[in-house]
Parts: structure tokens; sequence; C-alpha cells
């Protein structure tokens, strides 16, 4: 293992990280609700009655989020190795997954370890290790 | 209120997993590659947005009502069960593959990256899969246990 010391940004993701830690508090003290994307979105996806307002306010709130990036005068140009299929795969296979385990990096890995919840901890170490496995062969034996 | 509210918290959100580089594949990946040239950026986003999720969850839990008045909605499910660890590890293989997971991958839908469309649709249908398979195992059992 090295680390990758040109792509480090400890104090950047640090901020991001706090701020995604205040929204999830917002809209956990504000409203009772877990900020878990996959759960929001999914949600959406089978609606139910008074549970469709305050979700589509929420992605509209993510949606909006790089226009009001630009204005700052921040923008990223992301990498990205994957094509069509992969993507489509790649997809697919979140979406599923994520259903089946009811939660995603936010609802499980942000909201979940904050509460500690055994569960939460239990679904973050599956996919990080099932991510890390994905990665290795892709990019090591593949 | 609780929409302005949702509004305002989706927001701070995708501000935060733009800041904290989350919506750049590259970097997810480079986290994920620890046999590689590892990026350990990611663990501060985590540690940074743990700790200030500890502090919100503890006050949160003491409490049976939010601020807006709305009842809290904790999860009170504490079993962890093969369909948690399968659909995670399902999940996982899919972060891995293409470095997207639903927040940043709608992040980055809004910011006009065409592989982040592809992706997030993908990710609908696979919801809307599994919605639709959720509803044909389990209503006909619904309805047996009606008629017996």
């Amino acid at each position: 293992m090295s680390v990758d010391w040109t792509h480090f940004t400890p104090w950047a993701s640090l901020a991001g990280g706090i701020l995604i830690g205040l929204a999830a508090a917002m809209l956990v003290l504000l409203n009772g609700r877990i900020a878990g994307i996959s759960g929001i979105v999914g949600g959406l996806l089978a609606p139910r009655r008074g549970e469709t307002a305050w979700r589509l306010a929420f992605v509209a709130g993510l949606l909006a989020a790089p226009p009001v990036m630009l204005l700052l005068g921040a923008s990223v140009t992301p990498r990205i190795d994957a094509g069509f299929g992969t993507l489509m795969v790649a997809g697919l296979l979140v979406g599923v997954g994520t259903s089946y385990g009811s939660g995603c990096t936010s609802g499980h890995g942000v909201c979940g370890l904050s509460r500690l919840s055994p569960r939460s901890l239990a679904a973050t170490a599956a996919f990080m290790l099932a991510g890390i496995a994905t990665v290795y062969v892709a990019r090591h034996l593949a | 209120m609780n929409v302005v509210a949702a509004f305002a918290a989706g927001l701070l959100f995708g501000i935060g997993l733009i800041l904290s580089g989350m919506t750049d594949p590259g970097k997810v990946i480079g986290f994920l590659d620890v046999f590689g040239r590892w990026d350990p950026s990611l663990a501060f986003v985590m540690g940074g947005a743990v700790l200030v999720g500890s502090f919100a969850f503890r006050f949160a839990h003491r409490r049976t009502r939010a601020f807006f008045g709305a009842a809290m909605h904790l999860p009170g499910n504490r079993d962890i069960d093969n369909r948690l660890v399968l659909g995670s590890l399902v999940f996982g293989i899919g972060w891995g593959l293409a470095g997207f997971c639903p927040g940043p991958a709608l992040v980055s839908f809004a910011s006009g990256v065409d592989q982040a469309a592809i992706f997030v649709a993908a990710m609908l249908g696979g919801m809307v899969i599994y919605h639709a398979a959720e509803r044909m195992i389990h209503e006909p059992r619904r309805q047996a246990r009606h008629k017996a």
C-alpha cells in the first residue's frame, strides 16, 4: 500500500463531511427523518400519503447544490473511467442492493454509524469490503 | 416548515458532497483501492460527518418529536439479517465498479455529467425492479394470510 498524496484532500474532505453531518443533523432534529439518500429516493418510487413532499424537497435541495457551488466559484472535474455498460450494471446493482439492504453510504454509513447502530455497522462493513474487493479485481487482476 | 427544512438539508448535504470530493468517482475508487495508490480522503468525510452526526443523533434519541412537530422516525430494527448483508454487498460491488453511490450520483447528474445520468437511470430502474419484485412476492402472501 502507498498513499496517493497528489489527490489527498484532508481539509476539504473533513469540511465537506462536517457539512454532511450538519445536514443529517438538521433533517433528524427538525423533521425527525434519517438522511439516507437511497431510502428517500426509494420512497418516491413507491409513494405513500404524506411521505412525498419532504422527500421531493430534499432531493430538490440535493440537485440545487451544483448550481449553488458554481455561483460560489467552485467546480469539480470528475475522473470517470466507467463506460456505458459498466455504468448501467453498477447503477442497477446500487439500486437493487441499497433497496434490499435498506440503505447506502448516507443512511447506514453516516446516520447509522452516528447512531452506533449494529445493523448499520454490519452494512457499512459489507459494502466497504465489497467495494474494496471490486476495485482490487478491476484494477489489479483484470 | 418541514418542506423548507428538507430542502435546506438536501442543499447542505449536496454542497458537503461536492466539497468533500465524494462527487468525483476517481476519488471514491482511490479510497477503495487500498492495495494500490490509496487516497484516504473519504475517511475524513466519514469522520467529519459521524462526529457531527453522533451529537445530533444522541440528542434526537432522547426526543419523541422533532422541533417542527413531526414524530421521530428512527429505525428500531436491530437484526443483522441476510437481506441487510447481501443487499449491502451487492451495493458495494456497484459502488466499486463505477465509484458512484446514490447521493453523489444525483448531485453529479444535476451538474450535467452524462455518465451520472446513465448511472442514475439504471439505479432508479434497479429500485423499481426491487419494488415490483417485493410486491409480487409479498402481495400474494398477504392475501393468502387474509383468506386463512
